[in-house]
């Protein structure tokens, strides 16, 4: 049960991130189209190091 | 945690750790580099490629504007000579003119020079001619005076007559 | 030609999910009840998906529920127990009877070998969790089976780009798909994260990962039932191969920055050195590892799930409602599962360079 929670907090937690990395991409692709593969390989990166973060966190969470 | 180091299988790792090595290596030496050699060799070709053409049409450049060079050379010479050659022209025919000129002046100089020794000297002849007929006239003159009066007169006449100015 | 394209792919995506759903429907696999009912509760199904999540010791395409038939074929096992073990995993029988190989009894439960006495007595602790000794396991399983595909499918792949430089520089027929996507891994990967004067060194290990994770992950959602990269002995050996071979390759200055950072005061920088070798002993890895898992896991779990629906949802939708719904929903799963094979490959690659190009990078003194 508490595990569950837990879950839930870091989906919360993991979704406003990833929100705000894509937002601000997206904001800076309207910005500047022609650096939008950059941009777009920045975020991805980003997204998967904090994806990485909330995954171990539901590992760890899970045991 | 536990369920996933419950399902961590040593026996899968190994067996992935071998098969990746094994991979990586057969990869290495069947697949990718000559793949990677092969990429290079044709962006290097294709780079070469390009720094022909590059240099090849810098080459036709210098040669094109060499040829302008010297084409603009020669007609600036061609105009120099032109130019050269009309001033040589104009020169001769003033050089000719003035000589010529200064002749004419002074062959006329020369004639006006004569013309005026000859009258000098005509004068002097015509004076000395008109002292000897004067003389020569004065002598009759008196010769006949011994005769008559009337036939000095006519013989002055006469004499007169016959002296032409010349 | 894009609209060709796209046509290709959707109906790649549809023969996926049809073909899985029909597998997923027919297959009681080892959790069918034993009175020979196919698998319809909720239980039953988060056991199957359990399963299917799980390495196993043989290949089974279809079990026919009614009779308990399984079809299929078995895989060598290979234990060390006290000596080299060989034997079919047939011996099993599934998990039903207890196997005996040069008198040590071993018994398949949940997908893992115990040595169990000659009745197969299985003795749990209070967790309920077995506390037979477990031997050692080197079987060709299912996803060794799959590895050694994904392999082989690279070999013959790439070994004909390979030789087809030979005839030309331009690659002809299938090499034209696989050289732009080596040219991708150079250049978009490799190059600006590890430098252009070092990059070349590790280009066999980045290409080999980036293309053996894409394809076990794409042999995933085939209905042949992989779960390759869904194995976390699989993601722990590929994390710990990027880890050697950035800890044995870090620069003078990356050892000196990590573990007596300058421009920081001499009494922080003990703690930032534990730190930062913490960070890239074993988080970077960790995350490298547990990223792909979880994802690859997930991502199995949830078209199953969607799969299910067909059955779980049966009474409340009439049937063909539900498969309808199943079909739609897996479908589009499906295809953002073909997004996600590809984006986690990128992305263990992009960040194994990543770590790679900060060990090795040379900084200037300021």
């Amino acid at each position: 049960m508490y595990n569950l929670i837990g879950a839930g907090l870091i989906v919360i937690g993991g979704g406003i991130g990833l929100g705000q990395i894509g937002g601000k991409a997206m904001e800076g692709i309207a910005r500047q189209p022609e650096a939008a593969g950059k941009i777009q390989t920045a975020m991805i990166i980003i997204g998967a190091l904090l994806e990485g973060l909330a995954f171990g966190a539901l590992i760890l969470g899970q045991g | 945690m536990d369920q996933l180091l419950n399902d961590f299988s040593p026996g899968l790792f190994f067996m992935q750790a071998i098969i990746l090595l094994i991979l990586i290596l057969l990869m290495r030496k069947f697949a990718w580099k000559p793949i990677l050699d092969s990429l290079n060799d044709r962006e290097a070709g294709i780079q070469d490629a390009l720094d022909a053409a590059d240099k090849a049409r810098k080459e036709l450049q210098n040669l094109r504007s060499d040829n302008e060079r010297i084409f603009n050379e020669a007609r600036t010479e061609r105009d120099n000579m032109l130019k050269e050659a009309r001033e040589l022209k104009e020169s001769m025919i003033n050089d000719a003119k003035a000589e010529a000129q200064a002749e004419a002046e002074k062959i006329v100089a020369k004639a006006q020079e004569t013309i005026a020794s000859e009258k000098k000297a005509a004068i002097a002849d015509l004076k000395s001619q008109v002292a000897g007929l004067s003389v020569e006239i004065a002598e009759k003159v008196v010769r006949k005076e011994l005769t008559s009066k009337e036939n000095q007169m006519e013989l002055v006449e006469s004499m007169l007559g016959d002296v032409t100015l010349n | 030609m894009k609209v060709f394209h796209k046509t290709l792919k959707y109906s790649v995506v549809l023969l996926l999910t049809l073909s899985s759903s029909i597998a997923f429907a027919g297959g009681g696999g080892d959790n069918h009840d034993k009175k020979g009912n196919p698998i319809d509760t909720k239980e039953e199904i988060n056991a199957y998906i359990k399963h299917h999540l799980q390495d196993s010791h043989d290949f089974t395409f279809y079990t026919n529920g009614e009779t308990g038939t399984h079809y299929g074929f078995p895989l060598p096992v290979i234990l060390w127990d006290e000596g080299l073990k060989m034997f079919m995993s047939s011996k099993f029988h599934h998990g039903e009877t207890v196997a005996e190989a040069d008198g040590n009894y071993y018994k398949l439960y949940h997908g893992k070998i115990y040595r169990t006495d000659a009745e197969g007595t299985i003795n749990y602790d209070e967790h309920h969790h077995p506390t037979n000794v477990k031997p050692l396991d080197f079987s060709i399983t299912k996803s060794v089976v799959g590895m050694l595909l994904a392999g082989l499918l690279m070999i013959l792949g790439f070994s004909a780009l390979a030789r087809g430089y030979k005839k030309g520089p331009i690659p002809t027929g299938f090499s034209r798909v696989l050289e732009p996507l080596v040219i991708y891994v150079r250049d978009e990967i490799a190059r600006p994260n590890i430098g252009e004067k070092k990059y070349r060194k590790f280009m066999s290990f980045l290409l080999t990962v980036f293309f053996f994770i894409w394809i076990a992950n794409l042999l995933g959602l085939t209905p042949l039932g992989f779960n390759i990269t869904g194995q976390i002995a699989v993601t722990v050996c590929l994390a710990l191969f990027t880890a050697v071979i950035y800890l044995t390759n870090g620069s003078k200055d990356f050892w000196a920055h990590t573990l007596w950072m300058p421009g920081v005061p001499v009494i922080l920088r003990p703690i930032l050195a534990i730190i930062e070798l913490v960070g890239f002993v074993l988080i970077k890895p960790f995350s490298l590892l547990v990223r792909l898992f979880a994802n690859i896991t997930a991502g199995h779990f949830v078209v199953m799930s969607l799969i299910a629906l067909m059955i779980t949802m049966k009474d409340a939708f009439g049937a063909v409602g539900s498969t309808g719904m199943s079909l739609v929903l897996s479908l589009f799963i499906t295809l953002i599962e073909l997004l996600v094979a590809f984006l986690q490959a990128f992305i263990f690659t992009m960040l194994s360079s990543l770590f790679i190009g900060m060990a090795v990078e040379e900084h200037d003194h300021h």
